[in-house]
């Protein structure tokens, strides 16, 4: 037996988490790209700004992109729900509300993780300690990931939980792509060039995925198999086929123990099995935008349909 | 600690041989880890009026204090009879309204009373219980010799610090626990919950549902609603979860609407039910009051319990322990002027320096006076207040409370201190749990032991014989 709320209070908290994680990857990958690119840094953090979906709001309080700004309004700015602070608040919040649904171990995780975070972000963070500071919050929320698996029952709650962290994680991958997908397309890419293969790069880095890219896929960067890569390989933990295998599996234990089928459950394996069918030349001929611009469509109706399922909010 | 001798008192002796034994810095740094520990856990509590400061720790101390086996048997005795006196007063009134006829409590005090609950005439809650759980406030001024300053009968908080600073006490100095036989309260969530089972509405088949109704997480005692639900295995719900279904109080769940029978309420009477009463309130459930009065749910503690806690009454209470029990009042009642009256105001007016004004419905310390700490302006000021409403405030003497020790730079030192004991009441008994939250003021010379003044807390020990 599991409220409404609750579930809903993990679904955020879980999605919250995620973002933190997602956004100080973020960061990580744009300063990357400041060291190496000799011009259009500021361009750059545009498209990082926009990667996390907060480049109109980012706008809206700045007359122009700087590193400085950008970094700050990612990491620190509480008027951005995305930046780093505000998600690791708004995930600690969400935490203490569902505190009866979390072992011990988990809330004291999140607990602690908001604490330093705090710590960490009190003032504007200097470039040359943002390094640290990024991989500190990683390594925070890489606790609560492992006292949670480490110590959360196999039920409903633990099935919640993931669902918010892959329904956040798919929304951010295709987000990503979506933002770089001209870097990709193949009229940009018979040439080459030492700064394609930054961008290339760049994409990886954002995923942290620029390591094991070279263990799946040739070493040298093809552009085609970057997209396979996050779009449809299902060994890669974030990619868009594997958070949506997962997302099926998480909502098949919720029809299995309540013995409810709910129109999520045809959506998600919808979305699935084509993910499972799809061919990645056939995506990027017939127009990678719109793919991914459809998918973000859909992976967001669905996380809809599951609030509904599952009464998260009062009718 | 210590006797007029020096000697360390009985039931610190253990103690006492330990402490002596112990460098000071060691005990600092122990202090230190428990204050991380506290944070770490999140047991905070957030103070009203202060934004910057919504979430604080109440400060630990480390030092047990330690009550005797005899003189906790006669404390619990003495609660004992004056739990079982409020809950035949909270029958009474709501039903026969025998100790007004019986002229010793005057009528309008109970019926223009704004606790007193006009809906829960002729109402019995199911098993006959009113106050499930009761925190009875008492300080002790000498040997065997205690006061009761207050009876919370609404919804005490505070157990969870008492559980907290137990389990912390336990990691951080287990040998104490080897050379102390101290007597467990970890046992206190599998109580209650046994409690609260036991009073299901008399319809309940089954295993009865319990469920812990909080305010919201940015309620100052959050963190106590929370931990108690955890610990029972129940569900923590919020006025939001809740409806009325077929005559029923239902939570909604992921697969529906489940029924609930026994509440364990977080939430003041006022915001209950806006049908019944504050219709602004978005705290509680709509109809809940229809449901409870057709017998359908149990809410601990029952609503209108308020009137008996009212600081108004409590000056009748040595009256109500020996209408109910036939007997004296073991514990005793604090002198308490009613300022209503006007002899006791002009009295109180006269003696403002030397006495305690609170407010007859406050709690946590807000809006009272301490006379003997007070400036002579704050004194002028209350009294102002008190002429223009009077029936608004109590006056008492400020009592020689008991000190026990409290760790400070220098060592050790002595601080006032008041006890909250926890009692359990269900049908069949009333279960005192051997322990309690000791709040402790941490400032020299200071009787403000509530955690929104600045108070602290600490482990409290009852030894067996």
């Amino acid at each position: 037996m599991l409220l409404g709320r609750t579930a809903n209070g993990l679904y955020w908290m879980f999605r919250f988490i995620e973002r933190a994680e997602n956004t100080a990857r973020l960061i990580d990958a744009g300063s990357r790209m400041s060291l190496t690119s000799m011009q259009g840094s500021d361009e750059e953090w545009a498209s990082v700004l926009q990667s996390a979906g907060v480049h109109a709001a980012y706008m809206a309080a700045h007359d122009q992109v700087t590193a400085a700004e950008a970094v700050n309004y990612l990491l620190r700015d509480k008027s951005n729900p995305s930046s780093v602070a505000s998600a690791i608040e708004l995930a600690r919040s969400n935490g203490r509300m569902v505190r009866t649904a979390l072992t011990r171990e988990a809330w004291e995780a999140t607990n602690e993780c908001y604490l330093s975070a705090k710590a960490l972000l009190k003032r504007q963070v200097a470039p040359a300690s943002l390094p640290q500071v990024l991989d500190q919050i990683k390594r925070q929320c890489s606790l609560i990931r492992g006292t949670f698996h480490g110590t959360m029952l196999r039920n409903e709650v633990y099935n919640f939980a993931r669902i918010g962290t892959f329904i956040e994680r798919a929304d951010s991958t295709a987000r990503i792509l979506d933002v770089k997908y001209y870097v990709l397309l193949p009229a940009s890419s018979y040439i080459g060039t030492t700064i394609d293969n930054v961008q290339w790069e760049s994409i990886l880095r954002s995923v942290s995925a620029h390591r094991s890219y070279t263990w799946a896929y040739d070493p040298d960067y093809n552009p085609v198999n970057i997209a396979d890569f996050l779009i449809l390989n299902d060994c890669m933990p974030r990619s868009l086929a594997y958070c949506h295998d997962k997302i099926v599996n998480n909502l098949a234990i919720l029809e299995r123990l309540y013995g409810q089928r709910h129109p999520a459950h045809d959506t998600a394996e919808a979305i699935k099995a084509m993910l499972e069918e799809g061919d990645i030349q056939q995506i990027v001929s017939s127009g990678l935008h719109e793919f991914l611009e459809d998918f973000l469509g859909q992976n967001n109706r669905l996380g809809h349909e599951i609030s509904q399922a599952y009464q998260f909010y009062p009718g | 600690m210590l006797t007029a001798e020096n000697e360390p008192r009985q039931p610190y002796k253990n103690y006492h041989d330990w402490y002596s034994n112990q460098k000071i810095s060691d005990l600092f740094r122990k202090s230190r880890e428990a204050e991380s520990v506290f944070r770490k856990t999140g047991i905070t509590f957030a103070v009203y009026g202060k934004e910057d400061a919504s979430e604080r720790l109440i400060p630990f101390d480390i030092v047990p204090r330690i009550i005797s086996g005899p003189e906790w048997r006669r404390l619990s005795q003495g609660i004992e009879q004056r739990v079982a006196a409020l809950n035949a007063f909270l029958d009474d009134i709501y039903h026969k309204q025998e100790i007004i006829k019986a002229g010793r409590v005057p009528r309008q005090l109970i019926e223009k009373n704004d606790a007193f609950l006009p809906q829960m005439i002729g109402v019995r809650p199911p098993g006959g219980v009113y106050t499930h759980i009761i925190g009875t406030d008492i300080v002790r001024t000498g040997e065997n010799q205690f006061y009761v300053l207050e009876d919370n009968a609404r919804t005490p908080s505070g157990v969870s610090y008492m559980l907290e600073n137990r389990e912390t006490m336990m990691q951080m100095f287990p040998e104490l626990f080897y050379q102390n036989k101290v007597r467990p309260v970890e046992n206190y969530p599998k109580l209650l919950r046994r409690s609260l089972s036991g009073v299901a509405p008399p319809g309940c088949m089954g295993k009865p549902r319990v469920a812990v109704l909080t305010p919201g997480s940015y309620n100052s005692a959050y963190y106590e609603h929370a931990y108690l639900a955890d610990q029972m295995g129940v569900e923590l719900v919020e006025g939001s979860d809740l409806r009325v279904i077929d005559g029923k109080v239902a939570m909604r769940t992921t697969q529906g609407y489940e029924a609930i029978d026994v509440l364990y309420r977080r939430v003041d009477d006022d915001y209950l039910d806006p049908l019944t009463f504050n219709p602004d309130s978005a705290l509680g459930v709509a109809g809940i009051m229809d449901v409870y009065r057709a017998g359908n749910i149990t809410i601990a503690n029952a609503p209108g319990t308020g009137i008996a806690d009212d600081k108004a009454i409590y000056s009748y209470m040595p009256d109500i322990v020996e209408f109910y029990t036939g007997r004296k009042a073991i514990l005793e009642n604090v002198p308490t002027w009613r300022c209503s009256e006007a002899d006791s105001l002009t009295y109180v007016l006269d003696n403002l320096p030397d006495l305690v004004v609170k407010e007859v419905h406050g709690s946590g310390g807000y809006g009272m006076l301490v006379g003997p700490t007070a400036s002579k302006r704050e004194c002028a000021e209350f009294a102002k207040k008190l002429r223009a409403k009077p029936d608004n405030y109590i006056a008492q003497p400020t009592l020689s409370l008991s000190t026990v020790p409290i760790l400070v730079k220098k060592g050790i030192a002595p601080r006032h201190v008041d006890l909250r004991p926890f009692v359990l009441v269900s049908s069949k008994e009333i279960h005192i749990i051997p322990g309690g939250l000791t709040r402790v003021a941490l400032k020299e010379g200071s009787l403000v032991v509530n955690s929104s003044q600045g108070g602290g807390t600490k482990d409290t020990w009852v030894l067996e014989d």
